[in-house]
């Protein structure tokens, strides 16, 4: 790109103001996609934001570009109409646990199976947050919140793991405390071809606050969690001594020098599942990184290529085709 | 292929206007193919005709029962007609349950063919019979025609590959071949429909062309009737050309026609259902036209990918039907705060909830103009025949890209399945209205919710350099669109709304009245039942009464002027097939009207005698 064009950081800035509670991991997300905008280096008017309804969702009013914060739950439908009208167009799409996952977890479902090319930011604070505080479909059983006084009696439901059930080409996840490694992912998932899913641990200071402390405050992180890094070996630790195999099914905790290689392109997602459903094990670390990275037919791509080729094969549509078609009769 | 021998001469030749054949059989029988073949080939000779095609909305309920009864009625005419009829004039019943559900239509003295091959004990039972129909003087006074057909169809395909599952099939075929001997028709156009139709089995197209000639060669060789019949082309159709159209593909391509003039992409976000499905299939097969199909996952989705396709620059459709109009109303108030062009059809059925999901009704009618949460204005408009939905598809297109709005299309089940001849239009005639989409980087910047004189706001398709602009359900404030909590500006932008869609009365024509235009009692319609109130006032005229019609295609806002053509007339009624909700649309509008409802609620359409029955108590009065 030439230099006069570059666009930086700023450029990705818009004129609203951001309100969203001091202190919300919103802040650093939206800190870090706007660096990303910049990096990747696709003029801003060819992008657009969509979102559905919550906090995560205001996100598109921030940002420099196109955007549309449409209705609950909906935003995987107004993502898919937009981008399979214009496929040059580069689409992220912006939601939370609530949005992404309850109201509208059957879009998600669906947009994920079809492989649109659509960039899906789920920002996760398993709380309610716009609706001041209820739990949501990932608060982990026994969260006290205003509609569980005793604790919720839900069993929570695992983003990565439902995104790789419903066949998604690309899934990652990344936490709101870990800038760096938020780019890295962010920038691999801008790179795919077809959806690609991020989850983004999301800290709600008002609500939920300290839900990933456990594993992600600053102390801790190196030995409570693993980056899932394709084509490298499975360690973690302060000083990368320990590493993940998996005997069977069954991972364990090995010294760094037997640790597995972790592959994210394996034919069969069963790999990365057993990633995603590790931590069930407190003694496991909680893994980040890419799960999952493979090419597949893409949605909105395969559409116009039947255009194509139904207008090659028939010839382009004209009024006079349209309507003069069929068996016809002359009155005269 | 038409059949020449000794006999066909003999035979004495009765010449009718208008003839009603109605086919009914098991929903498994191909009673809709046989009543479509004979339409077709009707259109072809130069009737004008109209159908009612009526069927259970169970795919094969069980086989034989009264549920599983499937019909189809066509009249064909040498004169202009309206409607499909209000009696039939000949009924074909395949089975006893097809008898004993249609007979207390046929008309006095009417022909019946009853297929005497599945007329064995057990049919009875099926058809929860405990006495024969054919013995026990429920025919008496009709002409009855007892034919074996399963009998002759198995001679007929004697020698065959055919499994004799297979031979049973052709059994409507034999039918068709038989009424079309009876009626004088060629068998050609359809024996180029099965040999396209089948053309990877051509041993079922040969099967089937075999039954077909084996029912024509019996009315000639067996002495069944005492004639045959004769309607002749239709002359006083206006000069042009013709074709036989069914509502759900006039509308669809309406819909494309609609797109082409605008100059815009097509893009379909549907999600199948009945009697709706037909739209989405036929614009699935347009791809050549670049029409855009998503089939979504729900009808949520259906609508919203449609909405963000309008937001990308696309002409955006979505088709349903009561249900899914429903589930669809959130989005389309968000619609109608972003303020992009989007066409909601919806096919109306029996309701309320799943209601009669293949049966006809206008009940929709209040939730379409109404209908949503807060202040949320969307003009509707309403097709009223099968050939009419064309142009009503267009007219949806055009008010929706010159006024940035969501428009509501409303057909019904009876003009979905419908057909009738359509005079096409001249592509000539079609006037463009071709949008223009903000051009890159305007001088002294972009407002999203600037104003033109119709009060629509600019279309900017993402990828224009210089537009990047954010859109939203959240209030937005005059001229920039960024969200605002403001009082007066709320109050202000409801307004403006609201203007700018009443404002699209300056856009259309009052409707003309047809018949009298002063008199005793005006009738106002709206949608499918155009074709009864028109047969109604035209066999009233002939009677010497002072009746006119004023049918409605703007149900909202209203054309202007209707209170003028009212205030002619003692008394104004207004027949629907719901409890009266034009009626009190009108009366709260003109509240000096004598209006007077007339509901229907049967999942059928109104009948011609019904309508003038009605008209004549109000002119007693």
């Amino acid at each position: 790109m030439a230099e006069a064009q570059a666009l930086t950081k700023k450029d990705f800035k818009s004129d609203q103001d951001v309100r969203w509670c001091p202190g919300c991991g919103d802040y650093a997300i939206l800190n870090c996609v706007q660096g990303i905008m910049a990096a990747i280096g696709v003029p801003k008017h060819q992008i657009c934001f969509v979102s559905g309804i919550g906090c995560s969702s205001r996100f598109p009013y921030y940002m420099n570009t196109f955007g549309f914060h449409s209705i609950h739950g909906r935003a995987p439908a107004f993502a898919t109409g937009i981008k399979t009208a214009n496929p040059d167009l580069s689409v992220w799409m912006v939601t939370g646990d609530g949005d992404g996952l309850s109201i509208g977890g059957n879009h998600m479902a669906h947009i994920l199976r079809r492989n649109v090319d659509v960039k899906i930011l789920l920002f996760n604070n398993e709380i309610y947050g716009l609706t001041k505080g209820q739990y949501s479909p990932t608060s982990p059983q026994g969260l006290k919140t205003k509609t569980s006084p005793m604790g919720s009696v839900d069993r929570p439901m695992d983003p990565v793991s439902f995104a790789l059930g419903c066949g998604a080409t690309f899934v990652a996840r990344t936490i709101d405390t870990h800038l760096k490694h938020m780019e890295q992912v962010l920038l691999a998932a801008a790179h795919h071809k077809g959806t690609a899913f991020v989850e983004i641990y999301q800290n709600c200071v008002i609500f939920n606050d300290g839900a990933f402390d456990a594993f992600a405050e600053k102390t801790l992180r190196d030995d409570k969690t693993i980056d899932l890094r394709p084509g490298q070996p499975m360690v973690f630790g302060k000083a990368l001594d320990k590493g993940i195999k998996v005997d069977g099914w069954e991972p364990r905790i090995v010294p760094a020098a037997e640790a597995d290689v972790w592959r994210s392109d394996t034919h069969s997602p069963g790999p990365a599942f057993v990633m995603s459903q590790m931590d069930s094990d407190p003694a496991m670390p909680r893994p980040l990184g890419i799960f999952r990275d493979v090419q597949g037919p893409i949605f909105d791509a395969s559409v116009h290529e039947q255009i194509k080729r139904a207008k090659s094969a028939k010839g382009p549509g004209t009024l006079e085709k349209l309507i003069y078609s069929g068996e016809t009769w002359t009155v005269k | 292929m038409t059949q020449s021998s000794a006999r066909d001469a003999e035979m004495p030749l009765q010449h009718f206007e208008s003839v009603v054949i109605r086919f009914a059989g098991d929903s498994g029988d191909g009673m809709q193919i046989t009543g479509n073949q004979f339409t077709h080939t009707s259109a072809v000779i130069g009737n004008d005709l109209a159908t009612f095609p009526d069927y259970p909305a169970e795919i094969r309920a069980p086989a034989g029962t009264r549920p599983g009864v499937s019909g189809f009625q066509v009249r064909f005419s040498s004169s202009d007609i309206h409607t499909p009829g209000d009696q039939p004039d000949v009924l074909i019943a395949m089975n006893p349950a097809a008898l004993v559900v249609n007979i207390r239509d046929l008309r006095p003295g009417g022909i019946v063919v009853v297929n005497t091959g599945q007329f064995s004990d057990s049919d009875l039972k099926k058809a929860a019979l405990t006495k024969n129909p054919l013995t026990d003087g429920t025919l008496s006074g009709f002409r009855v025609i007892e034919i074996d057909i399963n009998k002759r169809v198995t001679e007929a395909l004697k020698g065959t590959t055919l499994s004799s599952k297979e031979v049973q099939r052709c059994k409507n075929f034999y039918t068709l071949g038989l009424m079309y001997w009876l009626y004088h028709r060629p068998l050609e156009t359809t024996i180029k429909w099965l040999e396209e139709k089948f053309a990877k089995r051509p041993e079922l197209a040969e099967a089937n062309k075999l039954a077909m000639q084996a029912g024509y060669n019996a009315g000639d060789i067996h002495e069944l009737f005492q004639g045959r019949y004769e309607v002749l082309p239709c002359t006083s159709m206006p000069p042009g050309t013709y074709r036989n159209i069914m509502g759900n593909d006039a509308l669809a391509m309406g819909l494309v026609a609609g797109a082409q003039l605008a100059g815009l992409q097509p893009f379909l976000g549907s999600y199948p259902i009945t009697p709706a499905s037909g739209i989405l299939e036929a614009l699935a097969a347009y791809k050549n036209f670049g029409v855009i199909t998503f089939q979504a996952e729900d009808e949520i989705a259906a609508i919203c990918s449609a909405l963000g396709a309008a937001y990308a620059g696309c002409l955006g459709f979505t088709t349903t039907s009561g249900p899914g109009v429903a589930l669809k109303t959130e989005a389309m108030g968000l619609a109608v705060s972003v303020e992009l062009p989007l066409v909601i059809v919806n096919v109306q059925r029996g309701g309320p909830s799943t209601g009669l999901p293949t049966k006809t009704e206008q009940a929709d009618l209040l939730q379409a103009i109404f209908g949503r949460n807060g202040e949320a204005p969307i003009p509707v408009i309403a097709a009223s025949t099968p050939a009419d939905a064309f142009d009503t598809a267009v007219e949806a297109c055009r008010i929706a890209v010159q006024y940035m709005t969501p428009v509501i299309l409303l057909s019904d089940g009876y003009i979905a399945n419908g057909a009738e001849p359509w005079k096409l239009p001249r592509i000539e005639d079609l006037k463009p209205f071709p949008v223009k989409f903000v051009e890159p980087n305007p001088e002294g910047g972009f407002q999203p919710y600037a104003r033109d004189a119709k009060l629509a706001r600019p279309w900017a398709k993402p990828g224009t350099a210089g537009l990047e602009h954010r859109i939203g359900g959240l209030e937005k404030a005059h001229l920039t669109g960024n969200i605002s909590y403001d009082p007066d500006n709320h109050e202000f932008m409801v307004r403006m709304r609201q203007n700018k869609v009443m404002g699209i009365r300056d856009s259309i024509p009052t409707p003309n009245v047809f018949g009298d235009s002063t008199g005793d009692v005006l009738v106002v319609g709206w949608g499918s039942t155009h074709g009864s109130i028109t047969s109604a006032i035209e066999e009233l005229r002939k009677k010497g009464r002072k009746v006119g019609g004023l049918h409605l295609r703007h149900v909202w806002p209203l054309p202007k002027d209707l209170d003028k053509i009212m205030a002619c007339f003692r008394s104004v009624l207004v027949p629907e097939m719901n409890l009266g909700q034009m009626a009190r649309l009108l009366r709260s509008e003109y509240p000096q009207q004598n209006i007077i409802s007339y509901p229907k609620v049967q999942g059928q359409p109104f009948r011609t005698t019904e309508l003038v029955k009605k008209i004549e108590s109000l002119l007693e009065k």
